[in-house]
């Protein structure tokens, strides 16, 4: 193939898509539609992974520190947690406003008429930085001269860990079999508009030209059809998402969720995964579908 | 020059479409090809443009020995032959100019090649009044001189031409004929595979006639269907 052809290849693949309007529209729609359940079931995985992340993170350890410890030594420990290495932070709670937390937190104050905040221990509430590394942690905690005791919910980090895993993997799963199934309709679509358009490929190959020069329009053409279909897809999930969270944000039974915005972090990977899907089932799905009519 | 020697074709098991077949088209020649229905003729015309390739012996078209042609060489063999067909197989949606300057753009032909080349071929066949119309618009006599066009546009040095009066009445087939007798003046090869007698009969050329995979008969202008 000459390069000054190349021009005319590529027209030829913007052409076809005019000529042939009505199959193009339909390659278009359903690059759409299987980019839009795509997009919508990643992005929902991606939601409810960043919320059970954000759940995951409130899990702590509750270090209790001895009574026989005077104050300045209670303080001190906090060094020796903080160098731990799965450590985020660490917290001092002194047992007075241990105290004044307990009975704020409670109603019916009279109840601890008496309770003295000697009656109770300093603490330390340590944020960590993998829950998954709790229990070792915790027992690192307990290794530490004047921890008397350590409160951590392993059931729980771990039940966030495992909804989390389940996730992923559900997630990856479902979204591979999306992408699979899309692959084969655009692709099914492509061919019906090759199948369209046999008789023009076969004239061409009848007067000779060269398998490059007969696929390239067809390609530069997929490409289109994929690069439209990813466009409009990625609007429409923009316009739809943004719809949707705004709805669910006004719903007072969900205000425990909050959802991620679309123009922040899930932005760029939204728009990697559509466009190089969008491109990849063009491509693809008019390549393959062309070799089937280049055995003339 | 087209060349067979010893030619068998077979497809699967049954028994072959040609069966030792040998024959030689020397270039500038005008020739028919004619027989029955399943006598082998198409099967001739998919080996000489390299949609098939012999089973045994050998086949010479225009330089190129089939036997070894290598898979991406068959656009440029093709590019020596042109062939028209009795469903003449344009595309419907282009004018007669597009169709017969696509046959030259997909082969890389330059832009100023085309604008001398296209009218050019397009007054050799009567249609140069006609550039702009659909193939729809045209009458069955007109959509094969249109094909006899695009077969022509790139200079081949064979013209194949499979039943191309099959589809039109008996003047415009003499049309049709004759055209090809001017294209073969020229000093273009010209193999017309047909099944009518009389124009055979009338232009007096050489006949080769095949029968159950096997040439029966080759001589100047005659032709007896018995």
């Amino acid at each position: 193939m000459k390069i000054n052809n190349l021009g005319y290849l590529i027209k030829e693949g913007f052409r076809g898509i005019f000529l042939h309007g009505f199959m193009s529209f339909a390659a278009i729609c359903v690059t759409v539609a299987c980019l839009l359940i795509v997009g919508s079931f990643s992005i929902l995985a991606y939601n409810l992974d960043v919320m059970v992340q954000k759940l995951n993170q409130t899990s702590e350890i509750m270090v209790y520190v001895s009574s026989s410890l005077s104050d300045a030594e209670a303080r001190s420990i906090g060094t020796r947690i903080n160098a731990l290495e799965n450590v985020e932070k660490s917290v001092f709670v002194s047992r007075e406003d241990a105290l004044n937390k307990f009975v704020n937190d409670h109603d019916n104050n009279a109840a601890f008429n008496g309770v003295q905040a000697q009656d109770l221990r300093h603490r330390y509430v340590v944020t960590l930085e993998d829950n998954n590394l709790m229990k070792k942690t915790d027992e690192q905690l307990k290794q530490i001269p004047g921890v008397d005791k350590t409160n951590a919910a392993y059931e729980l980090a771990e039940g966030f860990t495992t909804i989390q895993n389940v996730l992923n993997i559900a997630s990856v799963a479902l979204i591979a079999m999306l992408l699979v199934i899309s692959l084969l309709i655009i692709s099914n679509t492509i061919k019906l508009a090759m199948y369209d358009r046999r008789d023009e490929i076969a004239i061409m190959k009848m007067v000779g030209a060269t398998n490059s020069f007969i696929r390239l329009p067809f390609v530069v053409e997929g490409f289109t059809l994929g690069m439209v279909g990813a466009i409009l897809g990625f609007g429409l999930e923009w316009v739809l998402y943004d719809a949707l969270v705004e709805k669910l944000a006004a719903v007072d039974a969900l205000r425990l969720f909050t959802f991620v915005p679309f123009t922040g972090d899930m932005l760029l990977p939204t728009i990697i995964t559509f466009f190089s899907a969008g491109l990849f089932v063009g491509i693809v799905g008019s390549w393959t579908s062309i070799r089937k009519f280049m055995d003339v | 020059m087209i060349e067979f020697t010893d030619v068998v074709k077979a497809y699967g098991h049954g028994s072959p479409a040609l069966n030792g077949v040998s024959m030689q088209i020397e270039d500038g020649e005008f020739c028919f090809l004619v027989g029955p229905s399943g006598s082998g003729k198409s099967t001739i015309i998919k080996l000489i443009s390299g949609e098939l390739r012999p089973t045994s012996g050998t086949v010479h078209v225009n330089g190129y020995n089939l036997e070894r042609i290598r898979k991406r060489e068959i656009p440029y063999l093709r590019r020596t032959t042109g062939v028209v067909f009795q469903d003449f197989r344009l595309i419907p949606k282009m004018s007669v100019y597009d169709n017969v300057a696509f046959a030259m753009r997909v082969i890389g032909a330059k832009e100023r090649e085309i604008r001398d080349r296209v009218p050019y071929v397009l007054e050799l066949v009567g249609l140069e009044n006609k550039a702009k119309r659909l193939p729809r618009e045209m009458s069955g006599g007109e959509q094969q001189r249109l094909a006899i066009a695009r077969a022509l546009v790139n200079n081949p040095s064979t013209i194949i031409a499979d039943e191309p009066t099959g589809n039109l009445d008996p003047a415009r087939s003499f049309e049709i004929m004759s055209l090809l007798q001017e294209i073969n003046n020229l000093g273009t090869t010209v193999l017309v595979v047909t099944h009518a007698k009389d124009l055979v009969q009338l232009f007096s050329k050489r006949v080769i006639v095949i029968d159950d995979g096997i040439i029966v008969s080759d001589g100047e202008g005659y032709y007896d269907e018995d």
